[in-house]
């Protein structure tokens, strides 16, 4: 019996069939692509992955970095000259708001407590340098500089100088991602500052932005400033968002058209500011829970 | 009249530390900011076509699998998005290898042309069916660079496998 089940000959020792390989793998990866967009679990699989590839990309974007150091270098004296006074000139022009900031902070506060109201939050946070732009061409992300070491966490905005960047979606050890708020899947609670009025701002993946389940009626105009509402417990409220560019109005459907452009440089390089997490907000009472629509805030939780 | 086989050479054979090497540079290339001008072939996809078509047993599915994870994370791409393009990519290559080879070279690149194009299709396929947007037409356009600079990388990769056996101080290479 043991001279019929003999092994081939070691001769052609070619491992498993390709075809049976390609199943294997195949098999892998199509799991992977699913659990990774369903269930967001790999993140370990990713985030260790992501330590070898790391310092990798860090070394592949020295040659860009440097030229880009190397041109601000040789820009010279007279740039830096009148970058300074402009600057100088932006503080001053900012100075009579600022002075009176804190003064006007702490009259808030005593209103606030006078009126039993919650006291506002501080903004506080963490600035970070945005190394590149994610090389995904699907969706508008960048990676910035810190990462889990600096404590960052994932859901905390992102704002620059003029406005809301984005969302931390995606943290590693020494960097983390940046979700745009002009990306596809991005969606921001927002107040129109002239008449209070309350949206959701969602990217359009093109750059711009739409505001989204406004009626074709309501009241909003070009050049309308769009801040964020604070509803959503991630957003402290008051940041500028967004600037109405565009309005379509057509009686055949119920919601206007709203374009938008963001008012941060949100595809530029530069640096950003990582707000740190807001405090729990408290729970929406029951029966806010079941309904849908995002036009808002019920009365209920509006008039708190 | 018959054709033949036009590479009358005899080339050394390719050793393997060349290959991971030029396989690890071209991952090096794809992370380079120069990836996102519109253009810029996928370095890795062409070198591992490449070595799938000279070497199949050398440079593997299981190179495809891990190159495609690596840059799926330093990509942010969905996990599992560039592993299955690169292994299809890998396999249908390897397979079609003895026939491809038998092509002069300027042939092999319009060969080789639906196999990249092939595998970067599959990655708008399947971030499409999974939500992400249109990245535009321009997306399409890396294979079409990568098949026409065929030829140059092809010399490039075989350059190690142009050495004499014998060494010849006289000679420059």
């Amino acid at each position: 019996m043991a001279g019929i089940d003999h092994a081939p000959p070691p001769f052609f020792k070619r491992g498993p069939a390709p075809l049976a390989l390609l199943t294997f793998y195949v098999a892998i990866s199509l799991a992977l692509f699913v659990i990774d967009l369903r269930l967001r679990s790999v993140d370990l699989v990713r985030q260790s992955i992501a330590l070898v590839t790391d310092p990798v990309q860090r070394v592949a974007q020295t040659p860009g970095s440097l030229v880009d150091y190397a041109a601000d270098y040789l820009r010279g004296l007279q740039n830096l000259l009148d970058e300074n006074t402009h600057l100088k000139q932006a503080q001053l022009r900012t100075a009579p708001n600022l002075l009176r900031l804190e003064h006007l902070e702490s009259e808030n506060e005593r209103l606030r407590k006078l009126l039993a109201v919650k006291e506002r939050e501080k903004a506080s946070g963490e600035v970070a340098k945005i190394m590149y732009t994610s090389r995904d061409p699907f969706s508008r992300r960048i990676v910035i500089d810190k990462g889990q070491q600096a404590g960052i966490i994932a859901g905390q905005p992102a704002i620059d100088e003029a406005g809301i960047v984005g969302q931390v979606t995606r943290i590693f050890p020494f960097s983390a991602e940046i979700t745009l708020i002009t990306d596809k899947d991005q969606a921001v609670p927002v107040q129109i500052v002239r008449n209070g009025q309350r949206s959701v701002v969602f990217g359009l993946g093109n750059g711009d932005l739409e505001l989204r389940y406004i009626p074709a009626h309501a009241d909003i105009k070009e050049g309308d400033l769009l801040v964020t509402s604070g509803l959503d417990g991630i957003y402290l409220p008051g940041f500028p968002v967004a600037r109405i560019a565009s309005i379509e109005r057509e009686n055949t459907y119920t919601f206007a058209r709203i374009r938008c452009v963001p008012i941060a440089a949100v595809e530029n390089f530069g640096e950003v500011l990582v707000l740190a997490p807001r405090q729990a907000q408290p729970a929406p009472p029951e029966e806010v829970m079941g309904r849908s629509g995002n036009t808002g805030v019920p009365k209920k939780a509006a008039s708190k | 009249m018959q054709p033949t086989f036009s590479s009358s050479r005899i080339l050394l054979p390719a050793r393997s530390w060349f290959v991971i090497f030029s396989l690890f540079a071209a991952l090096l290339l794809n992370f380079l900011p120069t990836a996102h001008w519109p253009g810029i072939p996928d370095w890795v996809a062409l070198v591992l076509c490449f070595w799938s078509i000279r070497e199949p047993r050398r440079a593997g599915m299981g190179w495809a699998f891990m190159l495609g994870l690596a840059m799926d994370v330093a990509d942010g791409a969905v996990l599992g998005q560039h592993c299955l393009a690169y292994l299809l990519l890998s396999y249908v290559a390897a397979g079609q290898s003895r026939r491809i080879l038998w092509f002069p070279l300027s042939q092999q690149a319009l060969q080789v042309l639906p196999i990249l194009l092939g595998s970067q299709l599959i990655q708008l396929v399947m971030r499409l069916l999974a939500g992400g947007e249109f990245p535009g037409w321009s997306y399409l356009i890396g294979p079409l660079v990568a098949s026409t600079i065929w030829v140059p990388i092809t010399f490039l990769l075989l350059l190690p496998q142009y050495q004499p056996v014998e060494r010849d101080d006289n000679r420059p290479l």
